[in-house]
């Protein structure tokens, strides 16, 4: 039996219909057809499924569908606006911070959570904030260094 | 900063955002997982419980009864091949062992070894139904190390396996594949010239890849035969190739499509779901898609090996390497094909030392078969000869970077296993590495009195780098602009690398270049993204492309201009008279054009080039180790790397980075963790415990470039040397901190409290 569940998504009233034992990454994913979280593990340890619900950073493959009645998700579908990049993504372009690429989505939810906690985190904070995401390509160097270059607006 | 009008290149050297950047910052980019076409069946595979056992039967009945289940496949439902070894791009594999890997024929010889197949409606039914298949086994003793399947009582992995040894094939059933020998000079009197001699034993464990994205694929079968494959791989012709041969049927019968790639590193290569798939699909003749668990790519899919090397070395009092003598045993896992063969070629590769022999053996253990990982071989056999030279240069009580100096390869100088180098940067490398403030850096000890202890290490490393096949097409737009084909899939950067060598030859902007990869029905042959190719042979087709694109546009223009396009020069976007400055036309208005002077222009290349770059790395590191918990940090660290030339320098300071990355994993984390029944305990991100931002400073990085005289632009391949040397540096700093030397990886505090004779 599916369940009706009713949250906004990256601002947007969105209905869907969910099996009880859907996470919200497989109802993101499979039912609403945004791609852009990822599932690299399906259990908490690699954070590319990241997604910000009503103001908390989770992992949506932690998180079931139906929990999320009535919420507030924000995904990295909706961080570039108006046809703009959010600064974070236009932070990470420069930077050369993504290689190939598949944790680049979960790595920008969670810099705009932290972003939203420490306008201007210490790369000690950043580092904290983004341990829950793994990156096997970069050494995280340069995610961090865009990270922090995007708190301090740019050069 | 160099000013850009007397600068060599306008393009190559800058750092452009990449051309499928945007797609991948906004979640729009398509990876494999990404597919999903309309009737499609979810797939899953039975994997063994054991690490070594008979399979008596096979019962899928219940499995196929269940409602929902579609297909139920087993090794009986793939055609049965013979023996034919296949060069897989960076690996080579016999066809009927990768057959069987994919699924079992008689034996199981790993814990996850794949033995059957469902596809069903949903991923539940799939999973359901897998449990409902019975398999009776008959459970036989596992080999879990070189040491014990080596012994000549050992239990045998495969009944018809002989050793090849130095040409000759015994006969002999026995777990060792087989024996090379690298052999330069006469070690005894090497030895006996020697006022230092130093002998270590080495042992790692097998590691993985560790890419974020498991692997996924798609299969759907036409009405007319065909297959399409729509997925994740760093080479979609070599799967085209493997699926060929596996269910045997012409390569023109299969389009391979590659979507975006979550990281390889080697371990997208040989196939593992791709056929299960296809034979899934076609059974139930609706399309499959399978996507492996994370548990499922650290059970099912290739670590690299792990390995015991020992290694003898001496020099002269004046800290002159006399001779080198080196036994290797690495795991192949399950078939042979461990990279051993590439790690004697590696190991002493540095240095130029007159007597060297290096025995190598390659050994079957119930572990899932090796795969290829980031300069394969080679981190291994660098962590046994570094450690032992910064051993030997303790004894001599001289630099290490000054006895590398001292005794390190440069043009002309031969390898021990034949080659003679070129115009290599190894030593650039080297004074670089001396000449950086790091080296010279007093080491931290603000926080002394936590009792951490610190030390400082530095290690180099070798890889050959790879050259292959490689095509590109580039056509014209009217806008002046060039659509850039290619078949090599982007893991890092490479359309980018591509892209900004195409718009150097044709004085364009990089963004100017659109670069696509493009499926199997859609360019030329075109081997793996492995082997630190891309940007050197499918950049140098890139190169030759924009060459035809040149000649053929000169043309044009000189039909514009009526005058011979002998006279004709292209630069800044412009063509030009030489006779006469004043008969000239712009790139963008013959673009415009060419409807009116014989129509559109592509240009084309084929390339498989010869010469290929090798690579040399050196790495400073300095750590904190706990000496109460056996905890090493990583407090600093720098890589310095002969890149030859870098076309763009922050994807390559990116490659420096996560090779170093990984190889702080290997060396300190990262390993495979049995029971002594072979099951695989920690088979998952949160137990194997890959590096994480926390664990890791910035980490700095030099580009030394000594341009490879065989490529037009002076590439070397990148990638994979960076993830050599981590591991010996490391183990050296460790020992400068606590005084202990460690001959295992990975170095973890256990290990560390193990050899400072803390642990009972």
């Amino acid at each position: 039996m599916k369940t009706h569940v009713q949250a906004r998504i990256n601002g947007e009233e969105v209905e869907f219909l969910c099996e009880p034992s859907q996470s919200l990454l497989e109802v993101l994913r499979d039912v609403l057809g945004l791609t852009g979280a990822k599932e690299g593990c399906n259990n908490g340890n690699c954070g590319a499924c990241n997604v910000i619900l009503d103001g908390r950073l989770v992992n949506s493959c932690l998180v079931l569908g139906v929990e999320t009645q009535g919420s507030e998700i924000a995904t990295v579908e909706g961080m570039a606006a108006d046809g703009r990049l959010h600064p974070l993504q236009q932070r990470f372009l420069e930077e050369a911070a993504l290689q190939c690429g598949i944790c680049t989505p979960g790595f920008l939810v969670s810099a705009r959570a932290l972003l939203d906690v420490h306008p201007h985190p210490t790369e000690q904070q950043a580092r904290q904030w983004l341990a829950g995401n793994l990156c096997r390509c970069t050494g995280y160097d340069k995610i961090v260094r865009a990270v922090i270059g995007t708190a301090d607006g740019g050069r | 900063m160099t000013d850009t009008k007397t600068r060599k290149y306008q393009v190559i050297g800058t750092r452009p955002i990449r051309h499928d950047g945007v797609d991948k910052v906004t979640g729009r980019a398509r990876y494999g997982a990404d597919i999903h076409l309309p009737g499609t069946l979810y797939g899953k595979v039975l994997r063994s419980p054991h690490a070594h056992a008979r399979i008596r039967s096979i019962d899928t009945s219940k499995a196929e009864a269940l409602p929902g289940v579609k297909a139920v496949a087993t090794a009986k439902d793939q055609p049965a091949l013979a023996d034919k070894i296949a060069d897989l791009g960076e690996a080579v594999m016999n066809l009927r062992d990768l057959a069987t890997n994919v699924l079992a024929v008689g034996k199981v010889l790993y814990h996850g070894h794949a033995v059957a197949a469902v596809a069903a409606t949903s991923l539940e039914i799939a999973e359901e139904a897998i449990a409902l298949i019975e398999v009776d086994y008959e459970v036989l003793p596992p080999v879990l190390s070189v040491e014990a399947a080596m012994q000549p009582d050992a239990p045998l992995l495969h009944p018809t396996l002989t050793t090849r040894s130095l040409g000759q094939q015994s006969e002999t059933p026995s777990n060792i594949a087989s024996h090379s020998q690298i052999k330069k000079g006469d070690v005894d009197a090497g030895f006996s010239q020697s006022a230092v001699i130093v002998e270590r034993e080495f042992k790692t464990s097998p590691v993985h890849q560790g890419y974020i994205e498991p692997h996924t694929v798609t299969a759907q079968w036409s009405e007319d035969g065909s297959l399409t494959l729509w997925l994740s791989t760093q080479g979609a012709f070599s799967v085209r190739d493997q699926i060929a041969e596996l269910l045997k049927i012409p390569v023109s019968q299969i389009r391979v499509v590659p979507l975006e790639i979550g990281g390889g590193f080697g371990g997208k290569i040989q196939v593992y779901l791709e056929p299960v798939a296809a034979v899934l699909a076609k059974k139930a003749g609706r399309p499959v898609k399978m996507t492996m668990t994370r548990a499922e790519v650290f059970m099912g899919t290739g670590p690299t090996s792990g390995s015991t090397i020992r290694l003898k070395m001496g020099a002269s009092q004046d800290g002159r390497l006399m001779a080198a003598q080196a036994y290797l045993a690495y795991e192949a896992g399950a078939y042979p094909g461990s990279p051993v063969g590439a790690g004697s070629m590696c190991m002493l590769a540095p240095y130029n030392i007159e007597n060297v022999q290096i025995d190598a053996y390659d050994v079957v253990v119930n572990k899932p078969k090796a795969a290829a990982y980031r300069a394969p071989g080679a981190t291994n056999a660098a962590f046994a000869s570094e450690s032992v030279i910064d051993e030997i240069c303790e004894r001599l009580e001289m630099d290490p970077l000054e006895f590398r100096l001292k005794n390190g390869a440069k043009e002309g100088d031969r390898r021990a296993d034949g080659p003679v180098f070129p115009r290599i940067g190894y030593l650039e490398t080297l004074e670089a590495a001396k000449a950086h403030p790091h080296y010279s850096a007093p080491l931290t000890r603000s926080d002394d009195s936590d009792g951490r202890k610190y030390g400082r290490g530095v290690a180099s490393g070798f890889w050959m780098n790879y050259g292959g096949q490689s095509t590109a097409y580039a056509s014209v737009n009217s806008d002046g602009t060039i659509n850039l084909v290619e078949g090599s899939t982007d893991i890092g950067g490479t359309r980018a690398s591509s892209a900004m060598q195409c718009a150097e030859t044709l004085g364009l902007a990089s963004e100017d270049v659109k670069p696509v990869v493009a499926d199997t029905g859609s360019i030329g042959y075109t081997e793996v993204t492995g082997g630190s190719r891309t940007t050197f042979a499918t950049g140098w087709a890139c190169f030759e492309a924009a060459q035809d694109v040149k000649r053929q546009m000169t043309e044009r223009a000189a039909r514009l201009l009526k005058i011979s396009p002998d006279d004709l020069d292209l630069a800044g976007g412009v063509f030009t008279s030489k006779k006469d400055s004043e008969k000239s036309i712009g790139f963008k208005e013959v673009a415009a054009r060419l409807g009116e002077t014989g129509g559109p222009v592509v240009g084309r290349a084929t390339v498989q080039p010869k010469g290929v770059g090798v690579a040399f790395a050196t790495h400073v590191v300095d750590v904190a180790v706990d000496p109460e918990t056996g905890k090493t940090d990583i407090l600093r660290y720098t890589a310095v790397q002969d890149v030859g030339r870098a076309i763009h320098p922050s994807y390559v300071e990116g490659q420096m980075q996560g090779g170093v990355a990984q190889g702080v994993g290997w060396a300190l984390n990262e390993e495979y963790y049995y029971d002594d029944g072979g099951r695989l305990l920690n088979a998952s991100f949160l137990d194997y415990r890959m590096p994480t931002c926390l664990d890791l400073p910035m980490i700095d990085t030099v580009i030394v470039e000594v341009p490879n005289p065989g490529h037009p632009f002076g590439v070397r391949g990148v990638g994979e040397v960076p993830i050599v040397p981590p591991p010996a540096a490391i183990a050296n700093a460790i020992y400068h901190a606590i005084g202990t030397r460690m001959n295992v990886l990975p170095m973890s505090p256990r290990e560390v409290l193990e050899a400072t004779g803390q642990l009972d």
